[in-house]
């Protein structure tokens, strides 16, 4: 085939099956691993080379941003912009700023951390080379896939048949 | 049958085939003409409000606060339960919540959607309800954030975001399931939108995983700030009935309680009518009524400790309030919410009642009626005797009241209805991952 490849996929019929070959993927020293899962599969990203997980961050991030921005905006507008004396209340008042300062912490850090998972996970991508598998299909239903990126495809080919998996296709680019 | 003797293809299939192919029940078709009709009333009975203003309703002074803020406040804490089951008890790993998160959670976002209407519709100018929302204007006016309304804006608005975002994200690889396995193009075309073509790679299971743990984190505080806030626009002001310190714990626990009740309310027809009774099983509705009964007492504690506020405060006006409360105009109202809420669920104690599907439905129907009177005589009882006899007043409900609350129950069965229809009504990923777990055991 002269066709340029994505890769070459397997698939396995379960997640200890997918977890060991994308073990042995990785010692056997292939870079371009990647797995899917129908559902969440506990130490699999670590398997594939995941080495740091950012949403945690980003949600701290956006929290961060969020309680401080919102309480300077309030800050801003009683104190600077628009002080005017409600109940003989000091301008900065800052108690009654603290509500408003929580709910914007929160969706901040809800809204950075959603937007930042899409982001991180190259999402929304409607068309994926992996879609052209017509048996990706059970990804999201039963069966556990290990794609190799690597050339030569057909030692990876042939790599992948030595895990006995339940059948191997090429990707399409 | 329990979860062992599922796989993850049966699990899927049975969840997903719910949606895709299975052809409509006809109580599903009859309910969903009733409560589009009922759909239609609401929205009407909006326009006709808009043209017409609040004269239509029976507030007045001294009750400017009629049936649309006791809706915003029902409605509010009915929505609270799904994200304390989402939420709070993937905390705590209670795994048995897996079959009824998500139809809660969509529970929530509706009920949520609902609640936001009510303080809108009850302004008298509803057309100026974003001036409440800081934004560069050339009045270069700001809003007052000492005002509890204020706050009220922001924690409905935020729970209703975040709420979403967590039901969204849940969703993601169940839409991608759907787009999979649906038999036609302009299905796999919808769904595969919506799925924003998740492929269940596992560094982005990984992200998703890790995200959907924080959004638990954080609804988890957010949904006791949004009924506390709440109970503020009432408990800032001095009106006797209103002022008191135990009300957001009381609120919060008033919130889960009614919530719990709806969630049996929906969950145990689901069940039934979908066959779904090896997935919600006797044990979730003995859970969700173990709930009940506790967050039942909670409640009953804060009707006990306002009764003996207002004679420990010694304020004759507290007294008063509350004298009128047990045995004034709205008295029977008063009576029947205690029945409802505090005596009725003391069923609960006994095993055949918390195991007794139908049982649970009437109760949870009860509880229901109980916690909107409740909020009803917080809300109107409080208000109609002013502090001067000169200004004392009766609310009496007119038609339209009654269309605005007969419409928005429509309302929310109508969404309930779609979801039901259009979404898995139980998280498929997390049934397989469930069944994972089963099996490595």
């Amino acid at each position: 085939m002269s066709e340029k490849l994505y890769g070459v996929i397997a698939e396995f019929a379960s997640a200890e099956a997918l977890l060991d070959a994308a073990r042995r993927a990785r010692t056997a020293g292939y870079r371009g691993v990647e797995a899917y899962a129908p559902f969440p599969v506990d130490g699999l990203a670590e398997a594939v080379g995941m080495r740091r997980n950012w949403i945690a961050a980003l949600v701290f991030g956006g929290g961060l941003l969020g309680g401080l921005g919102g309480f300077f905006m309030q800050w801003y507008s009683a104190v600077v912009s628009y002080p005017i004396n409600s109940g003989g209340k000091p301008p900065n008042s800052w108690p009654a700023f603290i509500p408003v300062t929580f709910e914007l912490t929160v969706l901040a850090a809800a809204l950075v951390g959603f937007l930042g998972m899409l982001f991180l996970n190259g999402l929304p991508r409607l068309y994926h080379p992996v879609f052209n598998v017509r048996e990706f299909d059970l990804a999201s239903r039963n069966r556990f896939f290990l794609c190799l990126r690597a050339a030569p495809h057909d030692e990876a080919r042939r790599f992948l048949a030595g895990l006995q998996p339940m059948g191997i296709w090429d990707v399409p680019q | 049958m329990s979860v062992r003797a599922w796989t993850y293809a049966s699990v899927s299939d049975k969840i997903a085939d719910i949606v895709l192919t299975r052809p409509s029940h006809w109580v599903w078709i009859g309910g969903f003409l009733l409560t589009f009709a009922g759909t239609g009333l609401f929205f009407s009975a909006i326009v006709y409000l808009f043209i017409t203003g609040v004269g239509i309703w029976g507030v007045n002074i001294p009750v400017a606060w009629g049936f649309a803020i006791t809706n915003f406040v029902w409605w509010i804490g009915i929505g609270h339960a799904g994200t304390f089951i989402s939420a709070f008890l993937l905390l705590l790993r209670q795994r048995w919540r897996t079959s009824i998160n998500r139809f809660a959670e969509a529970m929530t976002l509706f009920a949520a959607g609902i609640a936001g209407i009510f303080p809108i519709l009850h302004l008298g100018r509803p057309w100026f309800f974003y001036w409440i929302v800081p934004y560069p204007n050339a009045m270069e006016l700001w809003p007052q954030w000492r005002s509890a309304l204020v706050w009220d804006l922001f924690a409905i608005s935020t729970y209703l975001v975040v709420s979403l975002l967590f039901w969204y994200t849940g969703l993601i690889p169940d839409l991608a399931t759907l787009r999979d396995r649906a038999a036609t193009r302009a299905k796999r075309v919808v769904y595969g939108l919506f799925a924003l073509g998740w492929r269940g790679e596992a560094r982005h299971w990984a992200r998703h995983e890790f995200l959907y743990l924080l959004l638990a984190g954080l609804a988890t505080p957010l949904v006791i700030s949004v009924h506390s806030v709440v109970s503020l626009d009432f408990a800032v002001n001095i009106v006797p009935g209103y002022h008191s310190t135990v009300f957001p714990p009381y609120f919060v626990a008033g919130a889960l309680f009614s919530g719990f009740a709806m969630v049996l309310t929906l969950a145990i027809p689901m069940r039934y009518f979908f066959r779904l009774e090896d997935f919600i099983t006797l044990r979730h509705l003995e859970n969700a009524a173990k709930i009940l009964l506790a967050t039942g007492w909670i409640v009953a504690y804060g009707y006990l400790i306002e009764t003996f506020t207002a004679y420990y405060s010694g304020d004759q006006y507290e007294i008063a309030m509350i004298e009128d409360r047990m045995f004034g105009f709205y008295a029977p109202l008063y009576w029947s919410l205690l029945s409802c809420n505090v005596l009725a669920p003391q069923v609960l104690w006994w095993r055949r009642a918390r195991r007794s599907a139908w049982g649970l439905f009437a109760l949870s129907i009860v509880v229901n009626l109980g916690m909107w009177t409740e909020r009803m005589v917080i809300v109107i009882q409080s208000m109609h005797r002013d502090f001067l006899p000169s200004a004392w007043g009766l609310f009496i409900p007119t038609v339209w009241d009654w269309i605005f609350l007969g419409g928005s129950l429509a309302f929310f069965a109508f969404l309930f209805l779609l979801f039901l229809r259009f979404l898995p009504a139980i998280s498929i990923s997390e049934m397989r991952k469930l069944v994972h777990e089963e099996k490595s055991r």
